[in-house]
């Protein structure tokens, strides 16, 4: 139904959150990918179904006063670590690896009896967390933009609508004059998410300055940093709060047209946004004339086809464009000629969600949050060797120690804590000794790294750098558009030397080489990926500088990671000469007799580890 | 070519759509085959070699034909760090690919691998076709692919 006016709105979501109350139990199922692929959905239909059965309703429609259990399915809950998660309110209970068969009991103990089901809450030494907010995971975060992922049935405009949703957009609209709106966000001192941590409303004033009929407000949501997914989880999971900020960005801008550029790897972030702008429009919160405030203002999806350098931004407008994702000399900046040379305001997925929250409760409150220099909160994406993997949400300044151990958990399998990697391969490695100190976009620069998208993947004491180097390395020259010789050229030299080292040909004068091309790229490629593809080689080699070494000089790899410089060894003292090695090896190169010591040929020996598994005595290990 | 004519029809003929068309297409053909190239070129008025430039650059293009099942590995760095390597090589080894030779000669299974996923709390992870696996060992995904290869057996009979 279409919305003409600011009052009627009003009316409207005053009746949703009426309807809403009426709701007496929800049942918040996660349908973020990370669960969909455990099993959700099951779980949600068989809910749905188990409630029907007893004669309740459990899809509630919120557009007439229905009362029932709203069985919903919401985005990215966070904890993905424990899915398929589903949460019940307002208990606030939090089940975790709920399977089709707990479903049963759940309805009966939790949504009849009103009792927990305590088998399926989260515990941690000992102590079962009855309610989500206990979790630690949960508790020490501080959620602003993941405000509604996990709470919200991430498919229905009413109940965005009823949880406050573009209360922001409607403050603009009958409020102020988009130099306000820009003036609030220079205030708030927001800086872009995306990674270059460049001030929303300084952008977003330039924008505003330039005269042009036609101006656009682009989203850039292709977030192909390795490790991260924020950005996926807002998509999915509150699509309407980037619709909405978007939106706000079209009004302070005079903008008429945005674009969202998602990734292809998205595909369910791509079909809730189609679905959310569909229902925006058909409201009338998005089209010609929004609200009958004479406000014109449209969104389109573009799908990205997978490449990398897309994530620039003038490679981003050229895909838009329909031509080969490269970027550009940048003579003019986006904000003067972006998009058709048009003035186009560009940011991330995550800056326009913040906007609304901005809006509503003021610049001040916003700076409330975080440091000086960085105001707000930031997601993280954490990953790899820790306990909670997940999406989580701090205010800027908190420290890894806080993130990796209070709500990741610590490492897992208790093992030591290593390194994290931050910021994807435009980032570094940040070691034990930054463990205290306050994140933010300006603290990372200083030692080499930057908080990039906020992709963190924690890694233990059994990584080996020199491998994460070569890894990233891989990535970024797979990646390169080629359009610029240091970035298509220099990445390959290094790829190359980086290859050589791990095969244990490396030589001292190849770190000098290294440190050498780095400096080159970084200071003459073209664009924003260029200029940080070294990141991750500087910064392992300047914490760990003495891995590098044992590879080249001593031929070891510490963690015995690198398969070429691997020793297999058959102890003569408990070997019993069973001949089990010798018939497992697939290059014959041990031999022996029966009953006496076997042998390995090292000169043949392929380092598989075959042989270490046929073992039945444990005998044969790496040296 | 009626299809392709259709697609172009939806999309318009401006050049900001032709991604959009290639990804339909694609879709449709499970690759972009030279014939559906040459007739996008001559429809929308765009050089062969300018879109020829156009499929080449994006990775999720492919010029050859790729398999039913289409199995794209995460090596992202969570993946990675969580042996996402192993799986890919198990995978590699039951379907009897390689780095150079993607797809089986049936055309049922095209293995690739992809930077992220974004599924990184489920490290390692794969998606068939769009839908997710997580928390992959080597020998469940194998027992996966075997799933379908017997599915498909089924489907033949």
């Amino acid at each position: 139904m279409k919305i003409s006016s600011i009052s009627e709105f009003k009316k409207m979501s005053d009746f949703y959150r009426k309807s809403l109350q009426k709701q007496y139990k929800k049942v918040i199922v996660c349908g973020g990918t990370g669960c969909v692929a455990g099993g959700s959905l099951k779980v949600y239909e068989r809910l749905k179904n188990l409630i029907e059965e007893r004669g309740i309703l459990a899809e509630v429609d919120l557009e007439k006063e229905q009362e029932g259990i709203g069985v919903k399915k919401s985005g990215c809950h966070g904890f993905c670590e424990k899915g398929p998660l589903v949460r019940i309110e307002p208990n606030k209970y939090l089940y975790i690896k709920v399977k089709p068969e707990d479903c049963e009991e759940i309805v009966n103990e939790t949504l009849i009896n009103n009792r927990p089901v305590e088998r399926l809450m989260y515990r941690f030494n000992g102590d079962i967390y009855e309610t989500q907010e206990s979790i630690p995971f949960y508790e020490k975060q501080t959620r602003i933009v993941l405000e509604h992922c996990g709470h919200i049935d991430a498919e229905s405009i009413q109940e965005y609508i009823a949880n406050d949703g573009y209360t922001a957009l409607i403050k603009v609209l009958e409020e102020m004059t988009p130099e306000e709106v820009c003036k609030e966000i220079v205030d708030s001192n927001l800086r872009g998410r995306g990674g270059g941590g460049y001030p929303t409303g300084k952008k977003w004033s330039q924008v505003l300055s330039y005269p042009s009929e036609v101006k656009y407000v682009v989203c850039n949501g292709d977030e192909g940093d390795p490790g991260a997914f924020m950005d996926r989880s807002i998509m999915e999971g509150d699509p309407h709060s980037l619709i909405e900020g978007m939106t706000i960005a079209a009004y302070a801008t005079r903008a008429t047209e945005g674009y969202i550029y998602v990734r292809a790897e998205y595909p369910l972030a791509v079909k809730r946004l189609t679905t959310a702008i569909e229902q925006a429009r058909e409201m009338g919160l998005l089209g010609k004339n929004i609200l009958g405030t004479g406000l014109s203002f449209d969104i389109h999806i573009n799908k990205g086809a997978g490449a990398f350098v897309c994530g620039e931004g003038s490679a981003l407008m050229a895909s838009i464009q329909g031509e080969r994702g490269m970027p550009r000399v940048k003579v003019k900046r986006t904000v003067e000629e972006g998009l058709w040379q048009k003035p186009t305001v560009m940011n991330n997925v995550e800056t326009y969600a913040n906007v609304r929250h901005i809006i509503t409760k003021g610049a001040d409150w916003f700076r409330s949050f975080g440091t000086e220099s960085s105001s707000g909160t930031k997601a993280f994406a954490l990953s790899g060797n820790v306990n909670n993997t997940g999406l989580i949400e701090v205010p800027m300044g908190a420290t890894l120690r806080e993130i990796i151990f209070d709500i990741g958990g610590g490492i897992k399998g208790g093992k030591k804590f290593k390194a994290v990697q931050i910021g994807g391969p435009s980032g570094g490695c940040l070691m034990e000794d930054h463990l205290d100190m306050p994140l933010d976009f300006d603290s990372l620069k200083d030692v080499g790294a930057m908080i990039g998208s906020g992709g963190m993947v924690v890694l233990d004491e059994d990584t080996c750098m020199v491998s994460v180097a070569r890894f990233f390395m891989n990535f970024t020259q797979n990646e390169s558009c080629g359009k610029c010789i240091p970035c298509r050229e220099g990445t390959k030299r290094m790829l190359q030397i980086l290859d050589k080292i791990i095969e244990g040909k490396g030589k001292m004068k190849d770190l000098d080489l290294l440190e050498e091309l780095a400096d080159t790229i970084t200071n003459t490629a073209l664009c924003g990926l260029g200029k940080s593809a070294a990141n991750p080689v500087i910064s392992s080699m300047r914490y760990f500088r003495d891995e590098y070494i044992q590879h080249i000089v001593d031929k070891r790899c510490p963690t015995k990671n690198c398969s070429k410089l691997r020793t297999i060894e058959i102890d003569p003292e408990i070997c019993k000469g069973c001949s089990k090695c010798s018939r497992s090896c697939p290059v014959g190169a041990i031999d022996g007799k029966v009953k006496e010591v076997f042998r390995i040929d090292q000169s043949k020996c392929i380092k598989c580890g075959a042989c270490m598994e046929a073992c039945p005595f444990a005998a044969i290990r790496e040296a | 070519m009626d299809k392709v004519d259709k697609v172009i029809e939806l999309y318009g003929k401006e050049q900001s759509s032709i991604i959009t068309i290639l990804q339909e297409l694609q879709n449709e053909f499970r690759y972009l085959p030279v014939e559906v190239l040459e007739r996008v070129s001559e429809k929308m008025d765009i050089s062969p070699a300018k879109l020829f430039g156009i499929a080449t650059f994006y990775e999720n293009f492919s010029l050859n034909p790729k398999g039913k099942y289409l199995i794209k590995i995460c090596d992202g760095t969570a993946c990675h760090v969580k042996k996402s390597i192993p799986v890919l090589e198990a995978i590699r080894e039951e379907l009897s690919l390689t780095g150079e030779k993607q797809t089986t000669d049936d055309l049922l299974f095209t293995v690739e691998t992809v930077s992220c996923l974004g599924s990184c709390g489920l490290a390692p992870v794969m998606t068939i076709n769009d839908a997710v696996y997580g928390e992959l060992t080597p020998e469940r995904a194998v027992e996966i692919i075997r799933q379908l290869k017997e599915g498909q057996g089924n489907e033949d009979k």
